[in-house]
């Protein structure tokens, strides 16, 4: 049994965040307190999921526990769930966010006037309490409560950056996230009615008995219809993903960061959990809804970066390259087995690490040639900010899955959980052309980036700011972590895969 | 056959790429229409007989019809879906447990526990109350806060205090202002009668139907009505930004600490001093009612805060 | 199915509406009336969860006296309060969200003067063109 603090960890760190941010507007604005105080209250939730996770992996046997909201068990009163992947999870989360916010630290200064900026350090410290809460909820109802906070939070970081573009972009996002959180509310109403319970697992048992009795089939199937388009249109997968590259392209870059990286993967865990915690995995396969996701994965992964191939900006196009990465992670999901959802999990994590390094990297380097955000006046940026350069260089090796970057980890373990399926072939050629056409448009940015700009001086009439000190370190922290997920991911994917067995 | 087959293919080709010869069996190609829009370019005339390519031809059918055929196909997709959607959820419908059944898997043990033992267990005469600030207070605690989200995004968006740029100030319509003595004198009779009945409504949540949220949309009516009737200014005097989001925030974390203390306790088996009372009084329910103040004063200050935003951009 | 229907007659207006309003949300093309949409839909959810909490001939789940000073606790005389306490968060969310999305409207229509979502995109890319070739202007009359 896990000692008392950490069980109390997961409610200590929703709370933590949660209070960060009702107090946060009553702080001063002056010399970045309110961005300080959720660096620090950020941190220190990492560092409390990483003992979580620390000491769930030397417990022994039970690998998860309860936490029950109250003085009422488990049907009657809400409950919190923690196991090694809810753990690994909010780290990742929390650290992802963590050096998003160090590295745009200064970017964010210039986008954004001081009296947004504290209500903007509210909606991440909300933002992230959501996301956690979604990592560990139990309660299908808590889920969609918080699904909403994260909506409103993610909408209006987009919008904190002015100007009419980000505000086309979030009203565009917000609709789209509306339409799917109707349908997953109708979608808890109808299983509500099935069932009689709001707790998963309590649910879970229900649906046996529905399978069993086959009296409110039809129903079981709409809801699952329902509650998987909703939340596809929320994670962007791909005939739903035409808001994100607005959202993702406009915004801040702090926001792009968090949006791309960490926005989407909360919910994507969401459909994780709802499949394998309230239906069941062969439920899943009995209603087919493992091919249609499989489909729409594979869909994605090519059409993201066909769109990719078509952008100029290089926001859009790294913002296009994630829907593609989302797509990788439905074709795990759609493997249907524990080792796809596993390697799906490790590509949540890979990807929420890579990203905000890509687009903190986009950042220093449009900076770095004057606000510019065109591919080609992005040339021969590399010699201005070093840091920026070997981020965007790393980030893009990784996403085009060079062995030694992280981006090869999740790839070869998605390559190697195929070959239990029987989508093999299709699962090997999407994966073989989906690397082939991200190499088509990282590499071209790379050589950009590394060419010698001969022509004319970049900075004729304006001079680059030299990376801060933070930046740097931040910089460094994400190429740290891209080359150790790359390297060592083995004992990490053998820690998912517990995790997810004890999900199921 | 085969030379017939290359004739017509011919043909085909020169009618898609346009500026072919003209076949002889083909009649004059009547004139063009003289009310072509004047956005198309002038071609160039090199071959004797011009014939528009496909393309071209499309491009000018797009252009005469295109509206209206585009507005024509929109409206049908809307009604398809709408239709589609529909068709799909009556037929969940149909395959629904009946209405009003009390043999519905939704009448569960979970539902018995609620309303046999809720009343001793949460203290409150009103088993909804219960069931949302004791039995499921957390959800309660995410709703207050996704309240509290929209509450600073708009107040982000909207506050002209709050951009870098002096705004061009929007022409706003404003009517009613300062100078209604009807709408006075009728304001000063309600204004005391809406705070008091808001003030029942919440303190009675747990007692009667009502609670934080309905009371405070209540007591925001008060204020709404006191600023159309007496001017923004007057009620920005004891209720403005500031005080706006003090009362909010301080609220809302009342309700976190104290709703955190019931749940840490409540996880780890530690006995809560927080007495419960007797059912029926108007000091019982443990924590409901002071949780209800709290909820009250957020959703008044939020909802007159939209109101405040939107028409005037500053609360 | 038809009896079915009628049975569930107040389920299946709320699915008839709530079709309307995710229709409205997905196509119309101004802003306010999608909002009026996601509205529709709400409501009708609504509707549905009340629907679904009514149980023939019991009261609402406020304890009634016994007369002798006690209460009336027996589970075969009250509604399910659940759905009651869902539409309640659900009121909440639609508020909440309605407001930051009327907002948001108020903001485009401030910075393009429509409410149609597309027509500010057609006004984004033009004015972005008129920069643009204001830009290569510029750089011209510097070279020369």
């Amino acid at each position: 049994m896990i000692n008392i603090f950490a069980f109390n960890i997961p409610f200590i760190s929703i709370f933590m965040l949660m209070i960060a941010a009702i107090i946060t507007p009553l702080l001063p604005k002056k010399n970045r307190i309110p961005e300080k105080l959720s660096c620090y209250v950020i941190g220190i939730v990492a560092i409390l999921s990483a003992y979580l996770l620390y000491s769930l992996t030397n417990s022994g046997q039970s690998l998860a526990f309860n936490f029950s909201m109250g003085h009422f068990p488990a049907p009657w009163g809400n409950e919190l769930r923690a196991g090694p992947l809810e753990a690994i999870l909010s780290l990742v989360f929390c650290v992802a966010m963590l050096l998003s916010l160090t590295g745009n630290f200064s970017s964010t200064a210039e986008d954004i006037p001081e009296n947004r900026r504290q209500i903007f350090c509210v909606l991440v410290n909300l933002l992230t309490a959501s996301l956690l809460a979604l990592t560990y909820t139990n309660d299908l109802f808590t889920a969609y409560v918080f699904i909403e906070i994260n909506t409103i939070a993610a909408c209006a970081i987009v919008a904190v950056k002015e100007g009419a573009e980000t505000v086309r972009a979030a009203l565009r996002y917000l609709i789209m996230s509306l339409v799917g959180s109707g349908l997953v509310m109708i979608a808890i109403c109808l299983l509500y009615d099935l069932t009689g319970h709001l707790l998963m697992q309590n649910m879970h048992n229900a649906i046996q008995v529905i399978l069993i009795t086959k009296e409110y089939m039809v129903p079981l199937i709409v809801s699952v219809a329902l509650i998987t388009t909703g939340l596809a249109i929320k994670s962007a997968l791909y005939p739903f993903a035409f808001w994100l590259p607005d959202a993702h392209g406009s915004s801040t870059n702090a926001s792009s960061a968090i949006l791309s990286g960490l926005v989407l993967k909360g919910h994507i865990f969401t459909i994780i959990k709802i499949f394998y915690r309230v239906y069941g995995l062969e439920v899943i396969h009995l209603l087919r809804m493992d091919t249609v996701i499989f489909i729409l994965g594979v869909t994605a992964m090519i059409m993201g970066s066909v769109h990719a191939l078509k952008q100029n900006n290089v926001k859009k196009m790294i913002a296009w390259s994630s829907v593609a990465q989302v797509g990788y992670i439905f074709l795990g999901l759609g493997l249907n087995t524990v080792a796809g959802v596993a390697a799906a999990c490790l590509h949540i994590i890979i990807h929420a690490c890579i990203k905000p390094m890509l687009f903190t990297a986009a950042g220093g380097l449009s900076n770095a040639a004057g606000h510019k955000k065109g591919l080609h006046s992005l040339m021969g940026t590399f010699y201005i900010n070093h840091w920026a350069g070997l981020g965007l260089i790393a980030g893009a090796f990784s996403m085009m899955g060079i062995p030694a970057f992280a981006g090869f980890a999740s790839k070869l373990s998605l390559t190697m959980a195929s070959f239990d399926s029987p989508l093999i072939m299709w699962s090997l050629a999407a994966l073989v052309t989906s690397t082939v056409l991200n190499a088509l448009y990282y590499v071209p940015a790379v050589i950009v980036v590394l060419t010698h700009n001969k022509d004319k001086n970049p900075q004729k009439n304006f001079s680059a700011p030299a990376p801060t000190t933070l930046y740097k370190f931040s910089m460094f922290v994400f190429l740290a972590l891209n080359f150790y997920l790359g390297l060592f991911c083995v004992p990490l994917l053998r820690l998912i895969t517990r995790g997810v067995n004890v999900l199921l | 056959m085969n030379e017939e087959l290359k004739v017509i293919w011919k043909n085909f080709f020169n009618w898609v790429m346009g500026n072919g010869p003209r076949p002889e069996n083909e009649v004059e190609p009547p004139e063009p229409p003289p009310d072509l829009p004047f956005t198309q370019k002038p071609k160039d005339k090199f071959s004797r007989f011009h014939e528009p390519t496909l393309r071209e031809r499309y491009e000018q059918w797009l252009e005469i019809h295109g509206l209206h055929i585009f507005s024509t196909l929109y409206s049908a997709l809307s009604i398809l879906t709408c239709v589609v959607i529909v068709v799909l959820l009556l037929t969940t419908v149909a395959a629904l447990p009946p209405f009003g059944h009390e043999r519905n898997p939704a009448n569960n043990e979970v539902i018995r526990r609620y309303v046999e033992h809720g009343g001793h267990e949460t203290g409150a005469q009103n088993i909804v109350a219960g069931l949302i600030l004791d039995y499921r207070a957390f959800d309660t605690f995410g709703e207050s806060a996704v309240l509290f989200t929209a509450a600073v995004s708009v107040l982000m968006l909207l506050s002209s205090s709050r951009s870098s740029k002096p705004q061009k100030k929007f022409q706003r319509l404003h009517i009613y202002r300062n100078d209604d003595t009807i709408l006075r004198a009728v304001a000063s009779l309600s204004i005391p009668v809406i705070l008091m009945m808001g003030c029942v409504v919440v303190i009675n949540g747990h007692l009667s139907p009502g609670g934080g949220f309905s009371g405070g949309a209540i007591l925001s009516t008060a204020l709404i009505l006191c600023a159309n009737a007496y001017g923004f200014e007057r009620v920005r005097e004891f209720f403005n930004e500031r005080t706006f989001i003090v009362s909010s925030s301080t609220a809302l974390m009342i309700y976190a600490l104290s709703k955190g203390y019931s749940f840490f306790t409540g996880a780890n088996h530690i006995h809560s001093i927080i007495p419960k009372g007797t059912i029926g009084d108007i000091l019982s329910g443990g924590l409901i009612l002071p949780l209800n103040i709290c909820v009250g004063l957020i959703v008044a200050g939020t909802l007159y805060g939209f109101y405040a935003l939107f028409s005037e951009g500053e609360m | 199915m038809l009896e079915k229907l009628l049975l569930n007659h107040y389920e299946a207006a709320a699915v008839i509406l709530s079709g309307i309003g995710l229709t409205n949300l997905l196509l119309q093309r101004n802003l306010i009336k999608k909002i009026i949409g996601l509205n529709i839909m709400d409501t009708a959810v609504y509707l549905f969860l009340a629907a679904k909490g009514y149980v023939e001939g019991r009261a609402a789940p406020i304890l009634l006296e016994n007369g002798s000073g006690g209460w009336l606790t027996s589970s075969a005389l009250y509604v399910n309060p659940v759905p009651a306490g869902l539409v309640l968060t659900g009121i909440v969310v639609s508020v909440s969200v309605t407001a930051f999305a009327l907002a948001l409207t108020l903001k485009l229509y401030e910075a393009y003067g429509t409410l149609n979502i597309d027509e500010a995109l057609l006004k984004m890319t033009q004015e972005q063109e008129e920069l643009e070739a204001k830009i290569e202007d510029a750089e011209e009359e510097v070279l020369a």
